[in-house]
């Protein structure tokens, strides 16, 4: 591995060289929290926290953004006609992005990038997008990403993953866009021999501090109307108050709504994150609803990341472990614990009220 | 890299009132770049997103036939938002629509096949562009037999009412018009509702015999157990789903049932997988 060593003045220089080639964000304080936030002239990254608040995803795909305008003004030729928004083409890189919600663009990528559709909005951004990991040294006892399809050292879906031992920083090129980033930084010192071999020392000594866990091997054998009519659904999601905060934290979520805005004559088509936890979500313009009650929508959730994605793309789940929506839920429901349930659930030894009436 | 959200301007060039009620209108559309249309290739059984702008847009199917040529049509029932909207405009107006979307009925399994096209209410739309489709002088011949049940609640509500006429009168197709109840002393055709009007006409179930059923959930529900009944196995049985839909291209990720996406993954999905998915629709 080409290790890139860089002290502190040599970050400090090389963040601002990037400022001049990139749209620079990293995690900047926010009342008591971090989020990632364009990084003015002087500014740093943080580099010392467990992860921010909200996922990155709104780097690539923005809580709302315009699709089209377009112009309600019967004088006008192009009147009731769409025209698309001019999209800022700028690279972009995100400093301290943690392995975890890197991962989570990869997965995510299935959903926006697909074999019968494209959406540009999301694929131009994304592909404008270096993203520079920073590799966990102390995770939260909420975090499951070692058995998420990552970990605390994960390079999947990084371009760079930066390693913070002491005061010094290594950098360590994964791709092509990774190694052009360094570059625009200057940063060349190449590090001491030993250093590699202290990095997975380090690595080894992190993914041993990951205490939670997920069970995900038995999910794609079981069938999906097995899970689905399962008994502990009801039960599991009682407390839920359907607020929604565990899909808008989520890296993974991916859903959107579309909507127009008029302003007098003029308007714009945008589109806004939503939330399968809102009875909107689903209603029909009938009044019916195929997701009335709110365990349904909580069950959509859960079989959606851990069942349906599963099945659909045989890659594992649709989840990286970051453990937001345990830390924000504020009825305490725990993924991990209906990861397991539902790994686990046998209808054969369901002993519920049907089978033994 | 093109936008798959961006609708083909159209222009309304004819809108016609098809129910007594007033609240269907079927709306004729002229695409204002004609290169658009060849890119708006179809097949009966899609649909598309109608963007009214400023109001938003809707999942509608196509009623118009690959056969007809010049124009695409939707029939429209006025119940929410945008097609209240709908509903007020006037011929010459610009709007969008972008598809087409979704899976079309399984054509290529159809050929050589009876087909039993069975529907109920408004949802009779797709099912007129399939039977335009298979009519056509240079399709006709790829199928055998072709039966219709359609009903409606009363002779006004029964959408196309001048094709289903016309149809009436031809040896090459077996037209079975029901409305639940009508005092009209001159209505010729049955009485009845679609599944009683289908346990006594529909041809039995075979292997070469498949039923498209379209309809208000009630209707289906009672359809069902009288093709059973007639042996239709239900690999034969073909449905088409509505959900609320926003992109239309399997992106949002709101009409999911199961892993399926309704607007992506269907809306044509046969009886078969629909048994083995969540009734979420």
């Amino acid at each position: 591995m080409n290790l890139i060593q860089i002290d502190a003045q040599s970050w400090a220089k090389g963040i601002e060289k990037l400022k001049a080639v990139y749209r620079t964000f990293g995690p900047k304080k926010e009342k008591n929290d971090l989020e990632f936030k364009e990084l003015q002239a002087g500014e740093l990254p943080e580099l010392h926290f467990q992860n921010t608040r909200m996922s990155p995803k709104a780097l690539v795909y923005p809580q709302t953004q315009a699709m089209f305008t377009y112009s309600l003004d019967e004088s006008r030729e192009d009147c009731r006609i769409l025209k698309e928004v001019k999209r800022d083409e700028k690279p972009q890189a995100a400093i301290g992005i943690r392995p975890c919600d890197a991962l989570a663009f990869k997965l995510v990528q299935r959903n926006f990038d697909s074999r019968e559709y494209q959406d540009v909005y999301w694929i131009n951004a994304y592909e404008a997008t270096t993203l520079v990991g920073l590799a966990c040294d102390h995770p939260c006892s909420t975090c499951f990403c070692t058995s998420a399809g990552t970990g605390p050292f994960g390079e999947e879906g990084l371009d760079v993953l930066l390693i913070q031992q002491n005061d010094t920083l290594y950098a360590k090129a994964i791709t092509q866009k990774g190694e052009s980033l360094i570059q625009a930084a200057g940063w060349k010192s190449a590090a001491a021999k030993d250093a590699a071999g202290n990095m997975d020392a380090l690595k080894t000594k992190a993914e041993s501090e990951i205490s939670a866990f997920v069970e995900t091997d038995k999910l794609k054998q079981k069938k999906i109307m097995e899970i689905y009519e399962a008994p502990f659904w009801e039960a599991e999601t009682f407390s839920c108050i359907n607020c929604g905060t565990c899909t808008f934290v989520c890296p993974t979520c991916w859903c959107f709504d579309i909507q127009d805005e008029t302003h007098g004559k003029s308007g714009v088509r945008m589109r806004n994150w939503d939330t399968c936890m809102s009875p909107l979500f689903t209603i029909h313009a009938s009044g019916h609803n195929p997701r009335e009650h709110k365990y349904e929508r909580v069950r959509q959730r859960f079989m959606h990341k851990l069942k349906y994605y599963v099945d659909k793309y045989n890659d594992g789940i649709q989840c990286v472990g970051c453990g937001r929506c345990i830390r924000s839920c504020p009825v305490n429901i725990d993924i991990r614990k209906i990861c397991n349930k539902m790994n686990s659930f046998d209808p054969q030894s369901c002993s519920c009220e049907v089978a033994s009436s | 890299m093109q936008n798959p959200y961006l609708p083909y301007p159209v222009r309304i060039d004819q809108i016609t009132v098809e129910t007594e009620d007033k609240s269907l209108k079927t709306f004729k559309f002229v695409f204002i770049n004609p290169d658009d249309e060849k890119r708006f290739a179809y097949k009966s059984g899609q649909f598309a997103e109608l963007s009214v702008t400023g109001m938003g847009e809707i999942p509608i199917g196509i009623a118009s036939s690959p056969t007809e040529k010049g124009f695409v049509k939707f029939t429209v029932f006025r119940t929410g938002k945008v097609t209240s909207y709908l509903h007020s405009m006037k011929q010459g107006e610009i709007m969008g629509i972008r598809g087409p979307l979704g899976n079309a009925f399984p054509w290529e399994t159809l050929e050589g096949k009876n087909v039993v096209i069975i529907g109920g209410g408004f949802a009779f739309t797709t099912l007129r562009s399939s039977i335009i489709t298979m009519l056509d002088p240079a399709n006709r011949p790829k199928f055998k037999d072709i039966h219709v049940i359609y009903g409606a609640r009363s002779p006004g509500m029964l959408l196309y009412k001048d094709e289903l006429q016309a149809w009436a009168q031809r040896s090459d197709i077996h037209m079975n018009i029901t409305v639940d109840g009508t005092d009209d002393p001159n209505w010729k055709f049955h009485k009845g509702f679609v599944p009683t009007i289908t346990e006594k006409y529909a041809p039995p179930g075979n292997a070469d015999t498949y039923a498209i059923v379209c309809g208000p959930p009630i209707m289906i529900k009672f359809t069902q157990p009288v093709l059973d009944n007639l042996g239709y196995s239900h690999d034969n049985i073909i449905m088409s789903l509505e959900n609320r839909m926003k992109c239309g291209i399997g992106i949002c990720g709101r009409c999911n049932i199961g892993k399926d996406l309704v607007c992506k993954d269907g809306p044509v999905f046969t009886l078969s997988q629909l048994n083995t998915m969540p009734k979420e629709y």
